[in-house]
């Protein structure tokens, strides 16, 4: 059963949806406690990093997430729930979970350039490198729903697995161990989209290097 | 690059579709959830809800269309019609929508943008804007779908909204709308060039070529299709491709 954090921001019922309908149980974790029913968790996000980052320390489940990730369960990070992940985020000048190092960055562009902040739509992954599986059966050049104005920066090139090119390029799907993180939204990128969650909860990224 | 989206728009009244796809053997007329899975398959990259009730009873009725209709497409949804409130906006998010436009609230009650942009992210704030042509590079924003004057300025009143946080506009030309003449291309030039946030283009369009105008002219991110696709003028996908041979990136 697949675990899908609720810390107040997000679209957690768009993802409990997409979950479902690959066919997987899925609950809400509301508390620390209601993650050791979850087999593979999901940490959805959309909204301020600082929001986030306090509304999951205050409610004791920013230890049990870091605790359930070292211990190896599954784990896939959305959007914002992703760049939680990092070290440290431009956005509120804020600390995150530092499971993964490096920063989360806003997009910034010279004006003459008209590139829009925030980047919203729909945009090519690019695969690379590790967890390959993730995209089994997606064809390449698939596009991916975006919505956001900050992106992450792994210090580790070798945990970029996905990459998208606004303005400049970008890491757009990153993976360590059992954990993947997603800069795009899969629950709602139509198939694709899907087939990716579908993958995730698979497993067979797990073992990929 | 991020590609322009297509959204085809739904107008519905006591949930049941009443601006919508016209042809009964493609869809069940009136049904949302029919209509929003065959635009979904034809690769629309987002829909818009547009709830039209009058009454109390008919907005309730539209968290119901909302959750059914997420539970069978997985593409962005925005619902947006008579929310007032963070409330109104919770409750749709939390039925399935991904974003909510907010139009005659956000002049009223400009906070409204800030306190939803804040609570919920940027990214699901759409501050609809229906503009009126004043004078030769002037534009007047109405509410109450588009039936009252503000005295705001379109383009200043689409900076001040971008500082409020909303994350995108859709911007509506009262003039245009439903001539299918073409898009206010000036306008939507103006409000583009002048805020950083995307805008979807609204109103006017009558042929491929006023949506490519409004993209390669006015700058828009994103173009809000209704009666052109509902009466099957063009499908989603002759729109796509239209716009690809003329060297605008779509999805496909």
């Amino acid at each position: 059963m697949t675990g899908i954090v609720n810390y107040g921001a997000g679209n957690i019922y768009s993802v409990l949806t997409a979950v479902r309908k690959c066919g997987e149980d899925a609950f809400i974790v509301e508390k620390a406690g209601d993650l050791s029913s979850a087999d593979s968790i999901i940490l959805p996000g959309v909204g301020a990093f600082g929001d986030g980052m306090n509304a999951l320390s205050g409610s004791g489940l920013k230890e049990a997430l870091v605790k359930s990730v070292s211990g190896g369960k599954p784990f896939l990070g959305i959007c914002l729930g992703m760049q939680l992940l990092f070290s440290h985020s431009d956005e509120g000048d804020c600390d995150g979970f530092g499971i993964i190092n490096g920063m989360v960055r806003r997009f910034s562009f010279q004006a003459a350039l008209s590139i829009k902040v925030p980047h919203m739509g729909w945009n090519v992954v690019e695969a690379a490198g590790p967890g390959r599986e993730l995209f089994a059966g997606i064809p390449s050049n698939s596009m991916f729903y975006f919505a956001h104005s900050f992106y992450a920066t792994p210090d580790d090139p070798g945990s970029i697995a996905g990459r998208t090119v606004y303005g400049h390029p970008f890491a757009s799907v990153v993976k360590i161990r059992n954990i993947a993180g997603v800069q795009f939204h899969p629950e709602k990128s139509g198939d694709w989209g899907l087939l990716f969650i579908k993958n995730f909860l698979e497993g067979k990224w797990l073992a990929s290097e | 690059m991020v590609s322009v989206r297509i959204i085809p728009c739904l107008d519905v009244k006591d949930g049941q579709v009443v601006k919508g796809i016209h042809f009964e053997n493609l869809v069940r007329a009136g049904d949302p959830v029919e209509q929003a899975a065959f635009y979904s398959k034809e690769k629309a990259d987002e829909l818009v809800f547009l709830d039209i009730s009058a009454t109390i009873e008919g907005r309730r009725t539209m968290l119901d269309v909302v959750r059914k209709v997420a539970e069978v497409v997985f593409i962005p949804l925005t619902v947006g019609g008579g929310i007032t409130s963070i409330d109104d906006i919770e409750k749709l998010l939390k039925a399935g929508a991904d974003k909510i436009s907010i139009n005659t609230a956000a002049v009223r009650n400009p906070s409204l943008i800030e306190e939803g942009a804040k609570r919920f992210g940027s990214q699901c704030i759409v501050v609809a804007i229906d503009g009126k042509k004043v004078s030769p590079s002037g534009w007047e924003v109405h509410v109450e779908s588009g039936k009252t004057p503000t005295g705001l300025d379109v383009v200043e009143w689409a900076r001040k909204v971008e500082d409020l946080g909303a994350g995108e506009l859709l911007l509506t030309s009262i003039d245009m709308d439903g001539t299918q003449k073409g898009y206010d291309i000036e306008m939507t030039r103006r409000v583009s060039e002048n805020v950083s946030i995307p805008v979807i283009a609204s109103g006017g369009a009558g042929s491929l070529e006023h949506l490519y105008r409004v993209i390669s002219d006015g700058k828009a991110s994103a173009i809000l299709i209704a009666s052109l696709l509902h009466f099957r003028k063009y499908t989603v996908e002759e729109i796509k491709l239209y716009l690809k041979q003329k060297g605008i990136g779509v999805r496909l």
